[in-house]
């Protein structure tokens, strides 16, 4: 790490801290909780555009996945809804991927012509059709279950900490098809697959009820860490918090998010060495010898679409597990929340403003993009009010002006990702 | 044979009209999306927004005409208003390009970095409509609402079921076929035109015979500007303006240019439709259809819903992957994979 490197960091530091002195430590926390993920985003996405130049824009859609994953792991099992429609559900989704299976084995190994494609259409159509049959009775049932608590399966009931691999892996497994189909065509193409694949994911997340209740949330999730108020029931806790001269209850919430911080600053750490070793090996030299020069890496016999998938499914797992971490950390899915200039194109000007290629630069541009992107709305608060000021209380343009101040944050995130690519387009940390 | 044209109006009344509006909504956007890709050779993020900034003129421009009195009758004041909207986009877009994509263009980069500078424009863009017209639902469309209401109809015919046109799904297929034959007799007639598409395909031998790559950009953006404006106030008009709505118009309007073969005038109207349909189509619930067609005691118990309106979304993505697996050009030989 240069000396410029060192002292971006620190200015990011010096930015937090200066939040917990201003703000107060509870904000700078959370910004730094998740900045943290956010970074830990921000090197999947990385991972494709530094390293392979692949074009994700569907960044929100294995966030989903991972937040899922969370449900699906953690929560407690609903015994009653798996009664009544768990195994059909079940047969249901394993005769669709059995569906699509058969479709795409009839493609390969029939000779081609019309009646491949008729095979191939019948077996999808009346696939669907059955899998609508076999699914329907089994979702109503599932969701008749007391709607108003559950109406959904649950989830296996394990450690949450679980969750945060399993994200990753459900978010690679749909890296997986949406590469299979997608890679090896123009950047763009990607580029409006993936888009297309992440609003789809959140559609279901919003619609398919027994999966995770849809836009009613789910609630509750487990923790890793202990509970505030178990904390400040605990006379142990008290009488620590005590002897450092702090109030129980902002010693409780303090203690709880710096847990967090702690737990997600070691997967952070754990996954950026992997991908300087990665991007150092061997394996990272190729790849940004794909990236450079496709048309030379394949005369040197090197698989290019393989190379492509094998990375765009390692991003897109880094993503869903910043996904999983990003939930529990809120405690809560809910998928009406799940925006794509926020999960998406955020990430994106995180990589950009960091540096693409350089994995420091992806966590550096993650927290301080993370930074602005909190603070930008309090400050354009402020502006707004010094604009207004002389205006008359009660204007319509005064009263409008301080509503639009909530939409600083987007046009100066544009403003940010226009400057540095215009000016440094680089990056802060340029690629070595 | 009555219950047949009942099933047919019904068919026309929820499937057909408002396809062929959405259609022809989804083929403007996409025919904007397929110049900048044709012209300036990258697919630009930010056209959704575009769309949502020339529709934010617009409405504007209505509330001052609504103020000042002017309407156009039975006709929404928004028609009248069309052309303002327009020129501020085309000044908008101008001031963007002169700004921000000159420079890169001179460089010579690469596409894909073309897009990302348009990700920040669409940042820029979406603050902007947001912060100046807020992002909540307006409604602006004024005048006669149906040039033909459910009822009118059914006593008109007689039939059981009736067919609603509304004043916007008229205005909009008009409107689209006017500015559809406007584009095509200027990029197939006009000297500009021809320049246009001489830049397109081979743009070394377009400078070669003294064509002004400055001027085509410029016009190109005005007609970008003017496709997106028009495209967005009739999708207002018919259903209603919200910015977020606008930025997810984004991937089925790309499927619909996609679908068609990006850079491909014709191929981007045609699939703006194949996209309408199908959305429309796939999430339709045709039971009443069925139970009209189908003799007695076979009619469905069910919806016969394909899929719920909320995975139209899902519709786009399926058939833009088709089409990517089958036919990576598209329908009408775009740029290729």
């Amino acid at each position: 790490m240069t000396r410029r490197e060192a002292g971006l960091f620190a200015l990011v530091a010096l930015l937090i801290v200066g939040t917990g002195v201003v703000q107060g430590w509870n904000s700078a926390l959370l910004i730094l909780n998740m900045g943290l993920v956010s970074a830990l985003m921000a090197l999947g996405v990385n991972l494709q555009w530094g390293l392979a130049g692949l074009f994700n824009v569907g960044v929100m859609g294995f966030v989903a996945l991972g937040g899922l994953a969370v449900v699906i792991v953690s929560m407690p099992p609903v015994g009653e809804a798996w009664a009544a429609g768990g195994g059909r559900a079940l047969a249901g989704l394993v005769f669709g991927a059995a569906t699509v299976f058969a479709a795409i084995t009839a493609w390969r190994r029939m000779p081609r012509g019309r009646a491949r494609a008729l095979a191939m259409t019948g077996i999808l159509v009346g696939g669907f059709l059955i899998y609508r049959a076999v699914m329907a009775p089994a979702v109503g049932a599932i969701e008749a279950v007391n709607p108003a608590v559950t109406g959904y399966l649950g989830g296996m009931g394990l450690p949450v900490l679980v969750a945060w691999p399993v994200g990753g892996l459900l978010a690679a497994g749909a890296a997986w098809v949406i590469g299979k189909t997608a890679l090896g065509l123009r950047a763009d193409y990607l580029a409006i697959a993936t888009l297309g694949i992440s609003e789809i994911v959140i559609a279901v997340l919003k619609n398919e009820d027994w999966l995770s209740r849809g836009v009613k949330n789910v609630n509750g999730l487990p923790r890793p860490v202990p509970n505030e108020i178990d904390l400040q029931e605990s006379a142990e806790f008290v009488a620590r918090a005590d002897g450092l001269g702090l109030d129980p209850v902002l010693a409780s919430t303090l203690y709880v998010k710096a847990a967090y911080g702690v737990l997600f600053a070691v997967v952070l750490i754990i996954v950026l060495v992997l991908a300087q070793l990665a991007l150092r090996s061997p394996w990272g030299r190729m790849m940004r010898a794909i990236r450079d020069n496709e048309v030379a890496a394949n005369a040197m016999g090197k698989n290019i679409t393989a190379r492509h998938l094998q990375v765009f499914v390692l991003g897109s797992a880094v993503c869903g597990l910043a996904g999983a971490m990003m939930t529990t950390l809120d405690g809560q899915l809910t998928p009406s929340s799940y925006q794509p200039l926020r999960y998406t194109f955020l990430i994106w000007v995180m990589v950009i403003v960091g540096g693409s290629g350089n994995n420091f630069g992806a966590v550096l541009g993650g927290m301080l993009i993370w930074f602005l992107w909190v603070q930008v709305e309090p400050m354009g608060q402020w502006l707004l009010g010094v604009i207004t000021a002389p205006m008359p209380d009660g204007s319509w343009l005064k009263g409008h002006l301080l509503d639009g101040a909530a939409q600083m944050r987007l046009l100066t995130m544009g403003l940010v990702l226009l400057l540095v690519l215009r000016f440094s387009p680089r990056g802060l940390m340029p690629e070595r | 044979m009555i219950d047949a044209l009942n099933a047919l109006v019904v068919l026309a009344n929820f499937v057909i009209v408002p396809a062929v509006a959405y259609g022809a909504q989804l083929a403007l956007g996409a025919l904007g999306v397929t110049l900048i890709f044709a012209i300036l050779r990258f697919t630009n993020m930010a056209h959704g927004d575009t769309m949502a900034f020339g529709t934010m003129a617009t409405i504007f421009t209505t509330w001052g005409l609504q103020n000042a009195g002017i309407s156009l009758g039975p006709l929404p004041t928004a028609l009248l208003a069309l052309p303002v909207g327009i020129a501020v986009t085309a000044l908008l877009l101008l001031g963007t390009d002169r700004l921000i994509y000159r420079f890169y263009r001179a460089k010579k980069v690469a596409p894909v970095m073309l897009l990302i500078v348009s990700v920040g424009v669409m940042f820029v863009m979406n603050g902007l409509v947001r912060f100046i017209i807020g992002v909540d639902d307006q409604r602006f469309a004024d005048g006669e609402r149906f040039i033909i209401s459910a009822r009118t109809f059914k006593t008109m015919t007689g039939l059981d079921e009736g067919l609603a046109i509304r004043t916007t799904q008229g205005i909009t297929v008009v409107t689209a076929i006017i500015v559809v034959a406007a584009l095509f007799w200027f990029l197939e007639r006009t000297r500009t035109g021809k320049s246009m598409r001489a830049y397109s395909d081979n743009e070394d031998l377009a400078l070669l015979s003294g064509i002004n790559p400055e001027r085509v950009v410029m016009i190109t953006w005005v007609l970008v500007a003017a496709l997106a404006t028009i495209a967005g106030v009739l999708y207002g008009l018919d259903k209603s303006f919200k910015p977020f709505t606008y930025f997810q118009l984004l991937l089925p309007i790309f499927a619909a240019a996609i679908v068609g073969g990006l850079g491909s005038p014709v191929g981007a109207i045609i699939g703006g439709f194949v996209i309408a349909f199908s959305e429309v189509g796939v999430t339709y619930a045709f039971k009443r259809v069925l139970g009209y067609l189908l003799p007695e005691g076979l009619e469905p118990t069910g919806l016969v819903q394909l899929l719920g309106t909320d995975y139209k979304f899902a519709v786009s993505f399926a058939i833009l992957v088709v089409v990517l697996i089958f036919k990576p050009t598209g329908l009408y030989k775009g740029a290729s994979a």
